[in-house]
């Protein structure tokens, strides 16, 4: 092992150009991926923030207009430090971009492909192609050549990717084009786009909930990533639930033995109004949540088996806000990820 | 001819709702109503990732089937200790019987994992001569594009389903089939797979790169030599070769494809088939939902009401600021189990929190679709990978 592999292993991710974060559906990954390109830009670093699904997450995130095919600015730092720029990358956009940087294509022959219907092929009815141009375009946002020019450099790159279940295909999207592409400008061009995905300054970063499928697809994930050789980051461990209990009171939550009494003594003492309905309510919730957090723990520890750096965030009760936002950037950034 | 639809596309479309209308109470649904009706013989459950699809669509499905409905229900990718509880860890694409199942009412309960390459490994083996048969499997185009590619998780469920209702009807061993949706980019993916495969045999690209092999030459006017040119310097001209070999010894399969995803998607349409668009009470997952309720209005496809899981329960008589200000109160003044008793405190504060904002997205999405029956189901504090667990949320998603 090099000593930048034991770098990442450590989490030491200050190498990493390229930070690709995906996670099961429901796991948060998008609010992670921009508390992550917050928590970056908080470094000093110029930051892009890049999502591929046509979702628009990232403008409803930071509760700004949809995201056009360009790099806009949607969070700035004090003291012209760090920033972070945001791009919705589209297809069919990326592969006009490409055609008129790489072939200096004109607007006749655009129209020309649009009218045989080749975009539209390639854009949506082929759907391996999107991916080999979606990454196209994240390369490009990494790699700033001299063909693109007056274009942002960045320090860093952040994608909302695709989810667990499709990162390893849509990552290796590029190998699989290659091999089909024996020459022709595609093949150089996948060559290298795995390059970059392959290396050390990419890091696959997976976000997870404590249960057991989200667990299970992290899991299958990563082996499916290392078997592509594509450098797997930390695990985000999102939405775990407040620690209010300690473990003996789970326990005796658990077993039903709570201190009934003493407990409705201290809620009257505290001045609430105690029914029988609250109190009972009160005492089902205890094990509701002493349950929850026992499968928790057993899925914590599946986790820790991974021998991956784990970050953790705690489940917001009102929800994804743009403070939350800058709440988890710290957070992210305490525990180092950033 | 218009291109396929992109879902992206008709995501700028105007949206469909009743322009004013205060948040108010959705009329209920009534899932058993739904289920024991005999003209229900379809049912699909879609929705964003996450969300409890396959667990919805498995509990729907014993409920049927325990209530004297012959049921078969293709899941995508159920959790592997679920799937194990309704013994169809094995893929091998046929409906296989659900042990355990109460047969009492009359009916039975078939399930099946759906497996994408052996679906479409399936189609053009009964379509093509074995020799075509075996120069499509063979082709680099199709191996990447039945195996690897995304999309084609969504044509294949849709073939499936069409097998599966032409073997209900024909065979009589079903009379219920229960649908889970791939865990697609968006939940509209699905609805746009036939159209995407109609777009695709009718796109002039399929046509220009069919013509070569088909007509003269005299064909290939200056407009489509600079694409094919352009397309051989970029992708190189030994590609465009197989991928025209693909097409060309493709295109008779292809018609066979799209009449059966047309008719699939007529089916679709019918008063036998009714759609569940399952959600989480989150901002994503009802936007998601919302989007699907409008779509599936303009297609005119018969929606049955919308599923609303993992729902937080509220506790009447104490509110989150009340709970806060007890807890510290507690906390500074002390008490007999104050830890433990702050601790309950707290949690109740996170738990009705989280009911208001539940309540508040719940209300928007009423406020947009009043219309649209619904169903609440409470959250679990346990994983559900039993035939018990599916039967408790089967309790709990009829009220």
């Amino acid at each position: 092992m090099t000593e930048q592999d034991e770098g990442q292993r450590n989490g030491d991710w200050s190498r990493v150009r390229l930070h690709i974060v995906s996670g099961k559906g429901g796991t948060g990954k998008s609010t992670v991926a921009a508390a992550l390109a917050l928590a970056l830009a908080s470094r000093g670093k110029h930051v892009l923030l890049c999502e591929v699904e046509g979702r628009q997450g990232i403008a409803q995130l930071f509760d700004v207009p949809p995201l056009p095919y360009e790099e806009r600015r949607i969070a700035q730092g004090p003291d012209d430090g760090g920033d972070v720029y945001a791009l919705a990358i589209d297809a069919e956009s990326a592969m006009l971009e490409y055609f008129s940087l790489y072939y200096r294509l004109g607007n006749r022959t655009g129209r020309a492909l649009d009218r045989f219907g080749v975009i539209d092929f390639a854009t949506t009815i082929a759907p391996g192609l999107r991916d080999v141009l979606l990454t196209g375009k994240l390369y490009e946002a990494v790699e700033r050549n001299s063909r693109n020019k007056n274009a942002r450099v960045y320090d860093a790159v952040v994608l909302d990717a695709p989810p667990t279940g499709r990162i390893a295909q849509f990552l290796n999207v590029n190998s699989e084009f290659g091999d089909l592409a024996r020459v022709g400008t595609v093949k150089g061009q996948t060559q290298r786009v795995m390059g970059l995905l392959q290396s050390r300054r990419t890091a696959v970063h997976l976000v997870t909930v404590l249960e057991d499928m989200p667990v299970q697809e992290t899991t299958d994930g990563i082996d499916e990533l290392r078997k592509h050789g594509l450098p797997v980051g930390g695990v985000v461990v999102n939405m775990t639930r407040p620690k209010e209990l300690d473990g003996d009171a789970r326990d005796a939550a658990l077993a039903g033995d709570l201190p009934r009494e003493a407990i409705e003594a201290d809620l009257r003492k505290a001045g609430v109004d105690v029914t029988p309905d609250l109190l009972e309510g009160l005492l089902d919730d205890a094990r509701d949540h002493a349950e929850r957090r026992a499968l928790e723990e057993e899925q914590h520890r599946r986790i820790e088996k991974l021998d991956v750096p784990t970050y953790e965030l705690t489940r917001l009760a009102d929800g994804i806000d743009l403070g939350s936002l800058y709440e988890l950037a710290a957070e992210l950034r305490e525990q180092g990820m950033a | 001819m218009s291109p396929a639809p992109r879902s992206d596309q008709s995501r700028t479309k105007a949206r469909v709702g009743p322009l004013a209308s205060r948040p108010g109470v959705s009329p209920a649904l009534d899932v058993d109503a739904l289920l024991d009706d005999p003209g229900t013989h379809v049912i699909v459950c879609c929705g964003s990732g996450g969300v409890g699809k396959t667990t919805t669509s498995a509990a729907l499905a014993l409920r049927a089937a325990e209530r004297g409905r012959k049921v078969v229900v293709l899941t995508i990718d159920p959790a592997r200790r679920l799937a194990q509880a309704m013994g169809i860890e094995k893929l091998d694409n046929v409906p296989r019987p659900v042990p355990d199942v109460d047969a009492s009412a009359g009916g039975s309960l078939d399930a099946m994992m759906l497996d994408m390459k052996r679906t479409f490994d399936e189609v053009v083996e009964s379509q093509a001569t074995p020799e075509k048969a075996k120069a499509i499997l063979s082709n680099p185009f199709y191996v990447t594009l039945s195996s690897s590619f995304a999309g084609t998780q969504e044509y294949m469920a849709m073939e499936k389903l069409g097998q599966l209702r032409q073997d209900a009807r024909q065979s009589g061993r079903w009379d219920l089939i229960i649908v889970d949706t791939p865990p697609a980019r968006s939940a509209l993916d699905f609805l746009d797979a036939p159209e995407r495969l109609s777009g695709f045999l009718d796109g002039r690209f399929i046509r220009l790169l069919l013509a070569p092999a088909k007509g003269p030459a005299r064909l290939m006017t200056a407009g489509v030599g600079a694409v094919t040119n352009t397309m051989a310097k970029i992708v190189g001209a030994q590609v465009l070769k197989d991928l025209q070999m693909f097409v060309a010894a493709f295109d008779t399969l292809f018609g066979g494809f799209r009449n059966r995803a047309q008719q699939t998607f007529e089916l679709l349409q019918t008063r036998e088939t009714a759609f569940l668009v399952v959600a989480a009470p989150e901002a994503d997952a009802l936007r998601e939902a919302a989007y699907f309720v409008e779509r599936l209005d303009s297609e005119s496809m018969p929606l049955a009401g919308l599923v609303v899981n993992r729902a937080t329960h509220t506790l009447e008589g104490l509110s989150a600021e009340q709970a806060v200000a007890a807890a510290e109160r507690l906390e500074s003044a002390g008490g007999e189990v104050p830890g433990v008793t702050a601790g309950l405190l707290r949690l109740h504060a996170d738990r009705m929190l989280r009911v208001t904002r539940e309540n508040r997205m719940r209300g928007r999405f009423r406020a947009a679709h009043p219309h649209v029956p619904t169903v609440v189901v409470p959250a679990l504090s346990t994983d559900v990978h039993d035939l018990d667990g599916l039967r408790q949320i089967g309790g709990l998603l009829t009220g």
